[in-house]
């Protein structure tokens, strides 16, 4: 998967395959998954809260979390659809690669569905096996908005 | 179907001792009343006054189903105005904030406002001259609500014209702002970071109850915490830990811990959890900070300040404050089963950049609509609000240490796991509604 716009899909898609521990297989030792609070205009996460800010610790604890049966806010359990526009190549270096994505982002869980839009921004740096996150910042519209409970990845 | 406006004892008759109605959650008729009679008669959050720094800065914001508009004058003083014209109702601004300058304009008609609210100016004022315009509600500019209070820089509103003063409705519970306030070397607080907003799908007085509920996060958090001591598992206690996890993982202590750290309930259903220590008391000393603190309050005033950190201050019925990390939520009902949950993270002028960061991670961690814990407790919440509408019972358990003399005082230091700190706020609900009623 040498194209990273082939690696942003599938990245997706391990998330709606509810492929957690191979999802998070994809970030870098030092990866975080970001959710500005102010959606593109935020230019940092520490001057500015964020829905989320997460390194891989903390990743770790929320896909250790979602296998626990004692899960409660997951029966029934979320499931995720990542609807992505055709990703776009913003910056690429020596070994590094920035890649944006417009999506649509359903979330269903029982009788109710959610449906997030925005764009994906991907920091991707080649390793040895391949490309591994930096940082995945997630710029939603209207994130400073009242929201209700978004459970899984976006 | 019950009607309850013309009947304050079957209001009454919905909060007992020890229990209470399930309509208290599922009645829109209850939550109309609540919005013209509770949320009214009391005295509500609204802002921050370092919201509005400057002249002509303005807030808007609803309080008991009303368009507000808090605005900082040109002598530093803040107003609240209703957001209507005095012509036709137009909301004089609809941005959630921004600066207005010197006057409001109205965006209908061109009607124009001082900052205060007093008439400026409109458009072809001869049609005017011979009518009764200057003597009716419509020339005499915006309706301005006279009753605000701004406590060391929190805004509070009492909109009826008759109540509690804001000193008698609060009273022992304002050291939870003080604390928070002090904890600051310099005595002033900012808002910072912006505020993470949530829609809850439950009433707002079962999300102010769980503020007070110690029972339930050894059950309800276990699928977070048990992952955090997982993954925490063979690091030493002495182990620096890393911000979120020292966050998360006091929330898997046992009853006991909960039950220890004690609760005081207030009149009017104010109370503090966590009297004796909580879940916040144990986050890494900074010698920096506690120097400064020091130098600001003296070496017993600072340790008295920083060794005080509740679980949760109530202010009913809508701010709950937590001194340590500097963050408040404020809760703003929307309808019977929909509540808006907001979380407000602080800066302290003086204070290291560490605190702001522990306020900002905390509400991120615990109260985003992506939060760690809180999909358990939103859970759950929403699974009351349907489960109520079952048969059979049709009513709500407070039993827990209930001791009929609670009934006779007013202020009482308890155990951490008393519902008495829920009781408390249905006595005070029970009260506000009965007396509007009545009047
Ligand atoms: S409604 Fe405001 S000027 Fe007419
Ligand atoms: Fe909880």
């Amino acid at each position: 998967m040498n194209d990273p716009r082939d690696f942003v899909a599938h990245e997706a898609a391990l998330l709606d395959e509810r492929r957690f521990d191979d999802w998070l297989a994809l970030f870098a030792e030092d990866g975080h998954y970001w959710v500005p609070l102010r959606g593109a205009a935020q230019a940092d996460p520490f001057s500015h809260n964020s829905l989320a800010y997460e390194d891989r610790l903390l990743l770790q604890l929320r896909v250790d979390r979602l296998k626990s049966p004692r899960a409660h806010s997951q029966h029934p359990a979320s499931h995720s659809q990542h609807v992505l526009q055709p990703s776009r190549i913003e910056e690429e270096s020596d070994g590094e690669v920035r890649v944006r994505t417009p999506f649509l982002y359903v979330e269903a869980r029982g009788e109710s569905q959610i449906l997030l839009s925005g764009t994906a921004r991907h920091h991707l740096v080649r390793t040895a096996s391949g490309w591994a996150i930096r940082q995945k910042r997630i710029d939603l519209l209207n994130a400073a908005r009242a929201l209700p409970a978004i459970q899984l990845f976006i | 179907m019950t009607s309850y406006r013309h009947h304050p004892d079957r209001i009454a008759a919905l909060v007992q001792d020890d229990r209470v109605h399930r309509d208290l959650y599922l009645s829109e008729e209850i939550f109309a009343l609540e919005q013209e009679r509770l949320f009214a008669n009391t005295w509500v959050f609204l802002g921050h006054a370092s919201q509005v720094p400057e002249a002509g800065d303005f807030v808007t914001q609803e309080v008991a189903g009303r368009p507000l508009l808090m605005v900082r004058q040109p002598d530093g003083a803040v107003h609240v105005m209703y957001n209507r014209c005095a012509h036709k109702g137009t909301q004089l601004v609809t941005d959630e904030s921004g600066n207005t300058g010197r006057f409001f304009r109205c965006p209908y008609h061109a009607w124009t406002y001082k900052l205060d609210g007093a008439p400026l100016g409109l458009p072809l004022k001869n049609g005017y001259e011979g009518t009764r315009l200057k003597a009716c509600e419509s020339g005499q500019g915006l309706s301005v609500v006279k009753h605000v209070k701004v406590y060391r820089d929190f805004v509070f509103v009492r909109l009826a014209d008759t109540g509690p003063s804001f000193e008698d409705y609060f009273g022992e519970v304002l050291g939870a702002i003080d604390n928070m306030v002090d904890r600051s070397p310099e005595g002033k607080l900012t808002v910072g970071g912006g505020v993470l907003r949530n829609i809850v799908h439950c009433n707002w007085k079962m999300y102010l109850e769980n503020i007070n509920d110690t029972v339930h996060p050894m059950s309800t958090h276990e699928s977070a915490t048990k992952a955090a001591e997982a993954l925490w598992e063979g690091h030493a206690p002495s182990d620096p830990k890393p911000m979120a996890m020292e966050q998360i993982l006091p929330f898997g202590s046992g009853y006991e811990f909960f039950d220890r750290m004690g609760g005081r309930v207030f009149a009017n259903g104010h109370s503090v959890l966590g009297v004796n220590f909580s879940i916040h008391s144990n986050y890494a000393q900074l010698p920096e900070y506690k120097a400064a603190m020091q130098a600001a309050h003296g070496a017993e005033r600072a340790a008295d300040i920083l060794q005080r950190s509740p679980q949760n201050s109530v202010f009913y019925p809508s701010l709950s404050v937590k001194g340590s990390p500097q963050a408040i939520r404020v809760i703003r009902p929307l309808a019977a089963d929909r509540t808006l949950i907001e979380a407000w993270s602080f800066r302290a002028a003086g204070a290291p950049a560490l605190l702001f960061e522990r306020a900002m991670s905390y509400n991120r961690l615990v109260f985003s609509p992506m939060s760690v814990v809180a999909h358990d407790d939103v859970h759950l919440f929403e699974s009351i609000q349907q489960g109520l509408r079952a048969g059979g019972n049709e009513w709500v358990s407070l039993h827990r240490n209930f001791d009929a003399a609670e009934l006779a005082q007013s202020t009482i230091t308890t155990n951490g796991t008393n519902e008495l700190l829920m009781r408390n706020q249905f006595r005070a609900w029970a009260k506000a509604m009965a007396a509007e009623a009545a009047a």
